[in-house]
């Protein structure tokens, strides 16, 4: 399996796991930190999106883990790292989020700042 | 918030650091059979990878209730930032001039989104 397959793998699972994870916590309200944490966080755990958010982060996971048997470090995590804007995207038109122009120019510093690590 | 934000931060560079440790030290490299995988767990350093991955994962679950995934995406890429000096100054990798422009204008693009309104969207069911 080529590096940039895997990076595929990664980036898509990564992608479903932060908005599910995302409509969980939008659902579920600002998280308290504290004392009652650890219990809060274990509960929010068991809900099915939470599940499913968890079942996409292994498998982008481990892909990642074949992925630093064969690549650098400083090529494997940046790698992946350009599903950013996607998620920007995603996250304006699914979540309903106001993503103003800075925003928009930091995620794509961001996206271009990937790129360049991979190259 | 801030402070939640650099524990996001930090336990995804060290535990991705941790785990490529871990990793390049395993005989043979990863497998994607169930016994290698098992095995590569039982390694202390992607034990701890994975102990810090973990704690990653709820402390970015938390930061998600706070603000949106929009803002918190790029924030947290300085995770990139850390990871690229962790490869350079703990690993004695050699990183190109290029990949240092590369994580100039990530650290850039955390700095411009760190500066816009952490939360926008509203919660599920909320109501202006």
């Amino acid at each position: 399996m080529t590096r940039w397959v895997l990076v595929g793998v990664v980036a898509g699972a990564t992608i479903a796991a932060d908005l599910l994870q995302t409509m969980e916590m939008r659902r579920h309200g600002e998280v308290r930190l504290g004392g009652g944490w650890v219990r809060e966080a274990a509960a929010v755990l068991r809900r099915p999106y939470i599940v499913a958010a968890v079942g996409f982060m292994a498998v982008s996971f481990f892909a990642f883990l074949k992925l630093l048997s064969i690549a650098e470090l400083s090529f494997a995590v940046p790698a992946t790292a350009g599903s950013v804007v996607v998620e920007t995207m995603l996250a304006k038109v699914v979540l309903k989020e106001r993503v103003e122009a800075r925003r928009w120019a930091g995620a794509c510093l961001v996206a271009c700042g990937v790129a360049l690590l991979a190259l | 918030m801030r402070a939640l934000t650099v524990v996001v931060v930090a336990s995804n560079a060290l535990g991705n650091a941790a785990l490529d440790w871990g990793v390049k030290g395993l005989p043979g490299g990863i497998r994607l059979a169930p016994w290698a995988l098992a095995r590569a767990v039982f390694n202390p350093w992607v034990g701890l990878g994975i102990g810090l991955l973990a704690l990653w994962m709820l402390t970015r679950m938390t930061l998600l209730s706070w603000a949106d995934l929009s803002f918190v995406l790029p924030v947290t890429s300085a995770g990139y930032v850390a990871t690229a000096l962790v490869g350079r100054y703990v690993f004695g990798e050699r990183v190109a001039g290029v990949r240092w422009a590369g994580t100039a204008l990530i650290a850039a693009g955390v700095a411009l989104v760190s500066t816009t309104r952490e939360r926008t969207g509203s919660a599920v069911g909320e109501t202006d």
